[in-house]
């Protein structure tokens, strides 16, 4: 393309020619055409596959995007952290963990089951999602205060190293904590007999899979005919639950005074301490948040799969993390975003390509992604932080 | 109504303030001048508790605050607009002047203040829904002049407020340090164009590597054979 510059005399000049065919124009065109090669033939089976049952593609983004909120609200919790002290908190995926036993253990311990009343169910679980969220958002401050806090000026890799130390210990606890020998042994130690309904809930094998009962119901939701897709109103929960999660966070943040403190820490910190700002406590309210939004995500992921295993936080948090790179990591509306592509992308990736290919196909996204938009979707230079 | 005795503030083993002594009165307006790398920005950080001393007393209307964290002693009365003005770029120009009313809860006193910023700079009145990132270098300065002032502080400590501004509004920065230490704001100024801050200050030190080694009327400095010489570009 010529660029045109007018002299003095203001006439065009040509002050530059350059040649059509770039290097770069070369290595996209070449590399389009191998993809299409490797790629073109299956790629067309699965598009033809896609539109040959549109009510099956239909079924798949809607259990998609219905993943993707519990996804995203995970997401946050990475988003939030890194936003306000640029630190990959890996402990996230332990603290959402942690989130779904605590959540099975009170289930257990209050012995709700699909067969109590409509109330009790009710209440029973808004009691315990509130319990469950206020157990993470402290479990996750505490991790900052004793294991970030005290690396706050060293070199960035220690608080990584000791994340990732963290969320080998609490994968340890998880272990522990599903071994129901230990809740008999407290029982007799305290006396509380009640204690033994925990281990009950956890099941005989302390590493395997526990299974929720199924409290939410399954029948599809009247609004919406079953010939189009399946979706119950255990799903419709789900999603109504995050996105008024997401909702309330985004809300905090943009309008609160103490969102306006949170964002204006993450930006200077210097700068707020001149404003009166406490940085210490805005960095734990920070992780109380985030916490918090982990263990809402535990529980729902629970109640929603019906099982919670002591390493589920690896998986789901590698995607979460993904998510919120994805999106612009230390943006929130971002990483909603990020997590509502990554459910999607899974489904559809289960579906059409077999859900052995699903990590590579939303890995190779990921990188194409960040080629062209290295912040992320949503995010910008320099980062529009929390 | 401040008063520092003896101040040493190391950055790790950097000796930035070796002995640090002086006062200001109410009501005054003292400056602070130096060459790059004296102390001054440490001066008015280790009063903010930023990098507090490790030796020495602040004394604030004769309570000790040296070892009070730097989110409490803009509670006492004392607020900052730092070197290179750090204000919030993702913040807007509003959002940003309720930072700096952080430690206020009079809904209605801080909308009167922010009333009083925005007519002290009808600048920031324009754009205030802009975010503080995109403003001119010299908007940036009002909005961090705007944002300490909207503490309500008895003391204001201002760290070069006419840095990479335009000549006029130099003049009208100054201008407006004036006006509001004739409101009853007491400031402590630091300032490289020392020529204007002494032309509105009441009294001066002359700080050389962390030390003091002049106090003065700021007419008496003016008219010092060494100022001139270093400060002033008289010879
Ligand atoms: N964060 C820091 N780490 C280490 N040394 C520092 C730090 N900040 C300042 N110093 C040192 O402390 C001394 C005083 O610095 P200070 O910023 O107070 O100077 P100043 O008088 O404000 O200079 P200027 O006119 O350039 O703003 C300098 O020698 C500087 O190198
Ligand atoms: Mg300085």
């Amino acid at each position: 393309m010529a660029t045109r510059s007018v002299s003095q005399s203001g006439d065009p000049v040509e002050v530059h020619q350059r040649p059509w065919l770039t290097t770069r124009r070369v290595i996209i065109i070449v590399s389009t055409i191998v993809f299409l090669a490797l790629f073109g033939i299956p790629l067309l089976n699965v598009g033809y596959k896609m539109v040959e049952t549109p009510s099956l593609f239909l079924q798949q983004v809607v259990t998609g995007l219905t993943k993707g909120t519990y996804l995203a609200i995970i997401a946050l919790g990475y988003t939030l952290v890194y936003g306000i002290i640029e630190l990959i908190n890996f402990a996230h995926g332990e603290v959402y963990m942690m989130g779904a036993f605590f959540s099975l253990s009170l289930i257990g311990l209050f012995g709700l089951s699909g067969e109590s009343s409509a109330l009790a169910l009710t209440f029973g679980l808004v009691g315990i999602m509130i319990c469950t969220m206020t157990f993470t958002a402290v479990l996750n401050a505490s991790i900052e205060r004793f294991a970030y806090r005290p690396l706050r000026n060293a070199p960035r890799l220690a608080p990584l190293i000791s994340a990732i130390g963290v969320s080998f210990m609490l994968q340890n606890v998880g272990i522990l904590w599903g071994d129901h020998n230990l809740w008999d042994n407290l029982a007799d130690w305290t006396g509380i007999d009640r204690l033994t309904r925990i281990g009950d809930a956890m099941g005989s094998n302390m590493v395997a899979p526990k299974s929720f009962p199924s409290l939410l119901p399954n029948r599809q939701v009247p609004f919406i005919p079953d010939s189009w897709f399946t979706f119950t109103w255990k799903s419709l929960l789900v999603v109504v639950v995050s996105l008024s999660l997401l909702g309330a966070l985004y809300a905090f943040v943009r309008f609160t005074k103490l969102g306006k403190a949170m964002r204006a820490t993450a930006q200077d910190r210097d700068a707020s301490r001149l404003m009166g700002i406490n940085v210490d406590l805005t960095i734990s309210l920070t992780f109380l948040i985030g916490g918090a939004l982990g263990g809402a995500a535990g529980m729902l992921v629970g109640l929603y799969t019906g099982t919670a295993v002591f390493n589920m936080g690896f998986t789901a948090g590698l995607l979460a993390f993904t998510a919120a790179v994805l999106g612009g990591i230390g943006n929130i509306l971002g990483s909603a975003l990020g997590g509502l592509l990554i459910g999607l992308l899974l489904a559809l990736s289960d579906q059409y390509l077999g859900s052995r290919w699903s990590n590579a196909v939303i890995f190779a996204i990921l990188v194409l992604i960040l080629v062209f938009r290295p912040t992320g979707l949503l995010g910008e230079e320099g980062g529009q932080k929390a | 109504m401040l008063q520092l005795n003896d101040i040493h503030t190391y950055y790790g083993n950097i000796h930035a303030l070796k002995g640090i002594s002086l006062h200001i009165d109410q009501g005054e307006i003292v400056t602070l001048i130096g060459a790059n790398g004296a102390g001054k920005s440490t001066t008015l950080r280790t009063i903010s508790g930023i990098t507090p001393p490790r030796r020495g007393r602040v004394l604030f209307e004769d309570q000790e605050i040296n070892g009070i964290p730097a989110h409490n002693i803009v509670k006492l009365g004392i607020s900052q607009s730092p070197e290179g003005r750090h204000i919030f770029p993702n913040l807007t120009v509003r959002e940003n002047l309720e930072m700096g009313a952080f430690t206020r809860n009079d809904k209605q006193g801080i909308e009167e203040d922010m009333e009083r910023a925005f007519n002290l700079f009808p600048r920031l009145r324009e754009r205030s829904s802009q975010r503080g990132g995109t403003l001119s270098g010299g908007e940036q300065q009002m909005l961090a002049i705007g944002r300490a002032l909207m503490a309500r502080p008895r003391m204001l400590l201002l760290d070069e407020p006419s840095m990479g501004l335009a000549p006029v509004l130099v003049d009208q920065i100054f201008e407006i340090v004036q006006n509001i230490n004739e409101q009853g704001t007491t400031i402590l100024l630091v300032e490289q164009n020392a020529l204007m801050a002494l032309s509105i200050a009441h009294r001066g030190y002359v700080l050389q590597t962390g030390e003091i080694v002049l106090a003065d009327s700021a007419a008496a400095l003016r008219d010092n054979e060494m100022v001139q010489k270093a400060y002033l570009g008289i010879e």
